[in-house]
């Protein structure tokens, strides 16, 4: 195979603005940043790596989908490419939010690390080959590791820093235990020899084990039950926007890298599971992550009082939906998970987002805290309705169509004759559940009038204002206008 | 006709018109709630007057939505859909005029109460059982922040649970339909799709769709056994809440059911239609004896909504065109008459005299004190006993004679419930307002005279009787649009006598 660089580099002109940003970052703090002031270093780098997300942002998209790159290592497809740009904005939400509530030292840092996180996704969410993918994982991967950590004066961000970092250290040699029994399997690392092998060959107790390790890196990377038991420690633990980040770009990179894995990769080793030829296949384990995160997420997030918390096992419970969705992409094809996780992720970098701005303001954690928000500061409130609902699923917000196309896919698949269908009927008499404990955050800060001593205004920088409202906005068009998204699929 | 979606569109402007307003002042706005809720009633009662039963269901806008999921934007109305939309709009209106008292954080309380009108405007307009799923649960949200914030005695009980029992139900209607959904190949929401495609569904399917969907909507309507969040959810309402959730958003409910669940499904109807009609009838019965032994002057007329929207449910439930148009004319007159009884109770007396238990209420000659409440309420108590001369009369005698025709035992036993409603109300007229006809006893009178009744009350009360009294003499008004509706082809599989 001869490499086209010409090619190659307008494939990745993205990913080099985006590391040539981080590079700016490092620079200019490095030379004129460091007789500034705090304040002003942490404009100049949000500034810049904003810059370097937005040029990404452009260049990928005028990209657009052109199929296989590289004879096949790289597949930017509407779904790759979509995961691009939805990475991006996250990251770019993320930035601005930090921009104005961030009390961390070294702000160039956080901002290079935000970007190179940024390259992991964004070649996460195109990437084909093995290797490659596993590269582009654990970049996304360590650079999360050190954000969860960043807070040097907090030692609950240093517990979360290396909570993660186990539990992610194990998962990643799992997935490499995984992908080198594949390749002894088959031969090869790449997506598309690796399913026409399995074809060929049939299946071996070998296959079984190399898919349970592969899903034991999926069920982390994804928050899903059984294997969720990071999140609720790393989303309290983390500073709030690395939290966002890792709830919202990052699950909705793992999810287009396992969907890309799973369907056209280890198609053969699917299963059924259909109720009357169930045939044993990943598809039997996903459906057990999911059933399993349904019940773990939703009825957990019933007795937090701790808003991060409860974000985190909604995470958990939402990654069974989203499972739900990974599992209905055979037929449907990718476009309601892809539709889910991003909205998902808006909301949640919305929420994090409100939750970093309450914090910077002494505010919280927990969620009596909130109380009288809505006199406070009209304005968080208003946003944390908007983001709350949505990841209810209320409509006309976004959240509510990514669950409806979600479950209508998942019924699709198989009907009420398979699991799938079950699985979708749960998950719908759930979020009954779930309206329960999203009401009482909303019920502290629209309802409970302020506690006796707090009930100053609440300021909101400027820029997490805008990062906010976008977020809030970009939730109601796409609720309101669901085609402006689902039609790049089409 | 063509302006009836604008009823949508204006009340979730009007929604974010009163959040503006009420950063200004409280009463600026009001006044946006008031050219609200009118301009709404005049596009309704315009359509009313340009309306042609003869032409059935007249589409007023169809354009894709969701293109890779078969949705439509598709918004139609009938004569069922017209009586509904004008109910709605009386409703809203009166409701601004009894909440005109509210001082605190006025915009955003309607705000809210437009976020729901709208959501209902746009249930009783959809074509499409996803558009309709969509409005029906924006219509849900609102209901829990009105009652936990203006509400009054448990409302955070009552507003939870109210609004978790809607939720539950529409989490069975959207399992409902989403299977009818896949079932039927995953092309279409639309009604008229969806019927065709259940022609071919198998009857275990039909039986599991309807009961799904049916029950969902049944929630809402208040339906015996599931009906316990009402009577809780009405006490904790605020006023104006208590009159939209007796008056209209019980009536989405018994909509969906008419509307979704029985055409979509006419093999699932068949088989569940005894249950229902057993359902209905244990509930009028049951709740209007429940109705007679309350303390609390709001509980019993909670629980009189139940037992008339029992009626509603055995209308549906005896499967001909006349006992069906007898519930639809009274979910329209229960709209009304709720409204009023709610209006007296939560808005006249309560927040005049602080007390709503009737042993309390007994010891004040609040017929004397309150004069225009009393006669108000006599009015209304009349006309939910059903007397000849209100709207309650022709609806429940239309339930009952179409009803016998299915089965004379139902209307037997519901007919009992008509004879529960005059004695409760009866019993409540008796002991609030004429409780004390002896001069006042010492320390019985309150401290300070009660605040008269304001001209907004008397505007909303006066809207209100006048509706009720030109319905109860004319009923023609309302059965001309709703008979034709329910003669269309859609309905011959379940109603009997629908040929026309």
């Amino acid at each position: 195979m001869t490499t086209n660089y010409p090619e190659l580099f307008c494939a990745f002109a993205g990913e080099a603005s985006l590391v040539l940003g981080m590079l700016v970052v490092l620079g200019y703090d490095l030379t004129v940043g460091r007789k500034r002031s705090p304040t002003e270093r942490w404009q100049a780098s949000c500034i810049l790596g904003g810059a370097a997300l937005f040029s990404a942002l452009v260049v990928g998209l005028r990209v657009g989908v052109v199929g296989p790159v590289l004879g096949g290592e790289f597949m930017l497809d509407a779904l790759g490419v979509g995961t691009r740009a939805a990475v991006l904005v996250l990251a770019g939400l993320t930035l601005m939010l930090t921009a104005g509530t961030a009390r961390l030292r070294n702000p160039a840092e956080f901002v290079a690390i935000v970007l190179l996180a940024a390259t992991g996704f964004s070649l996460m969410a195109v990437a084909q080959q093995l290797l490659v993918a596993f590269l582009a994982l654990e970049l996304a991967s360590l650079s999360l590791y050190v954000l969860a950590g960043f807070d040097k004066t907090r030692p609950e961000s240093a517990e979360a820093a290396l909570k993660y970092f186990l539990f992610g250290g194990m998962s990643a040699a799992f997935l490499l235990f995984g992908f080198s029994l594949l390749y002894g399997l088959t031969g090869s690392i790449d997506t598309s020899a690796i399913a026409a092998a399995l074809a060929a060959q049939g299946s071996s107790p070998l296959l079984s084990v190399a898919l349970v390790m592969v899903l034991v890196a999926f069920g982390f990377k994804a928050a899903a039950a059984p294997f969720h038991l990071w999140a609720p420690d790393v989303y309290q633990g983390a500073p709030a926007t690395s939290a966002a980040l890792i709830a919202s770009a990052s699950k909705l990179a793992g999810l287009t890298f396992f969907v890309r894995l799973l369907w056209p990769g280890l198609g053969y080793a699917t299963g059924d599971v259909a109720l009357r030829h169930f045939s044993p296949g990943w598809l039997a384990v996903v459906a057990l992550l999911s059933a399993a995160s349904l019940l773990v997420g939703n009825f957990g997030a019933l007795a937090q009082s701790n808003l991060r918390r409860l974000l985190a096992y909604s995470a958990i419970a939402h990654a069974g939906a989203l499972l739900l969705g990974v599992m209905a992409a055979g037929t449907a094809g990718p476009a309601p998970l892809y539709f889910y996780a991003a909205t998902y992720g808006l909301a949640t970098v919305g929420a994090f987002g409100v939750v970093a701005v309450l914090e910077a303001a002494g505010v919280g954690p927990q969620i009596a805290d909130l109380a009288g928000l809505y006199r406070r500061s009209p304005l968080l409130a208003g946003c944390l309705f908007i983001f709350i609902l949505s990841l209810a699923g209320i409509p006309p917000l976004a959240g509510f169509f990514g669950k409806f196309a979600v479950f209508a896919a998942a019924l699709n698949f198989g009907g009420l004759a398979s699991v799938t269908g079950w699985l979708a009927f749960a998950a719908i008499f759930l979020s009954a559940v779930a309206l329960y404990y999203y009401l009482r955050v909303l019920k502290q800060a629209l309802v409970a009038p302020p506690a006796p001593g707090a009930d100053g205004r609440i300021a909101v920088p400027g820029a997490a204002a805008l990062a906010l409202l976008l977020a809030a906005l970009l939730l109601v068009v796409l609720g309101v206008f669901p085609s402006l998204l689902l039609q790049i699929f089409s | 006709m063509n302006a009836l979606p604008c009823t949508i569109y204006v009340s979730f402007t009007g929604a974010l018109l009163a959040l503006v307003a009420g950063t200004r002042s409280a009463a600026t706005a009001r006044w946006v709630a008031l050219v609200t809720a009118l301009t709404t009633l005049a596009i309704t009662l315009m359509a009313a007057v340009s309306f042609v039963p003869a032409l059935g269901m007249q589409t007023l806008v169809d354009v894709p939505w969701v293109a890779s999921l078969g949705v439509r934007y598709h918004l139609a109305a009938d004569g069922i859909s017209l009586t509904l939309l004008v109910l709605t709009a009386i409703a809203a209106t009166a409701g601004v005029l009894f909440s005109w008292n509210i001082e605190e954080r006025t915009g955003e309380f309607f705000a809210l109460y437009f976020a729901l009108i709208g959501g209902v405007f746009g249930v009783f307009l959809s074509a499409d059982a996803f558009v309709l799923f969509v409005f029906y649960e924006i219509a849900i949200v609102p209901k829990y922040f009105l009652i936990a914030r203006w509400g009054s005695t448990n409302r955070e009980y009552g507003a939870m649970k109210l609004v978790l029992y809607s939720f539950a139900g529409s989490a069975l209607v959207l399992a409902g339909l989403l299977w009818a959904y896949a079932a039927g190949g995953g092309q279409s929401f639309g009604m008229g799709d969806l019927a065709a495609a259940a022609v071919h569904f198998t009857r275990a399917e039909q039986l599991g769709m309807f009961a799904l969907v049916f029950l969902g909507f049944a929630v809402l309507a208040g339906m015996f056994p599931f009906h316990t969040w009402a009577p809780t959810g009405h006490v904790a309402a605020p006023t104006a809440a208590s009159m939209l959730l007796a008056g209209v958003v019980m009536k989405l409910g018994a909509y969906g059911c008419l509307r979704v669940a029985m055409p979509l499904f006419p093999v699932g109807f068949v088989f569940w239609q005894p249950t229902i009609g057993w359902l209905a009838v244990i509930g009028i019965v049951y709740a209007g004896g429940v109705a007679l032994v309350q303390g609390d002057f709001k509980f019993v007329s909670g629980y009189s909504s139940v037992s008339h929207m029992g009626f509603v449910l055995l209308g549906l439930a005896a499967a001909n065109v006349q006992a069906a148009s007898g519930a639809v004319l009274q979910m329209f007159s229960h709209g009304i008459v709720a409204g009023l009884l709610f209006a007296v109770v939560g808005r006249m007396v309560y927040e005049r005299t602080h007390t709503r238990q009737l042993a309390d209420l007994r010891n004040l000659p609040l017929h004397r004190l309150l004069p225009f409440a009393a006669v108000t309420f006599v009015l209304a108590g009349l006309a939910s006993m059903g007397m000849p001369g209100f709207s309650g009369f022709p609806a429940e005698l239309t339930i009952l004679v179409g009803t016998w025709k299915t089965s004379p035992l139902w209307a037997a036993v519901a007919a009992l419930g008509v004879l529960l409603a005059a004695a409760f109300t009866l019993r409540a007229i008796q002991l609030s307002f004429f409780g004390s006809t002896q001069p006042a006893v010492a320390g019985a009178m309150p401290a300070h005279p009660l605040p008269p009744i304001t001209l907004a009350e008397k505007a909303g009360a006066l809207l209100l009787v006048g509706t009720t009294v030109l319905i109860g003499l004319k009923p023609d008004l309302l059965l001309n649009w709703i008979i034709p509706s329910l003669q269309s082809p859609l309905y011959q599989v379940i109603l009997k006598g629908g040929a026309p």
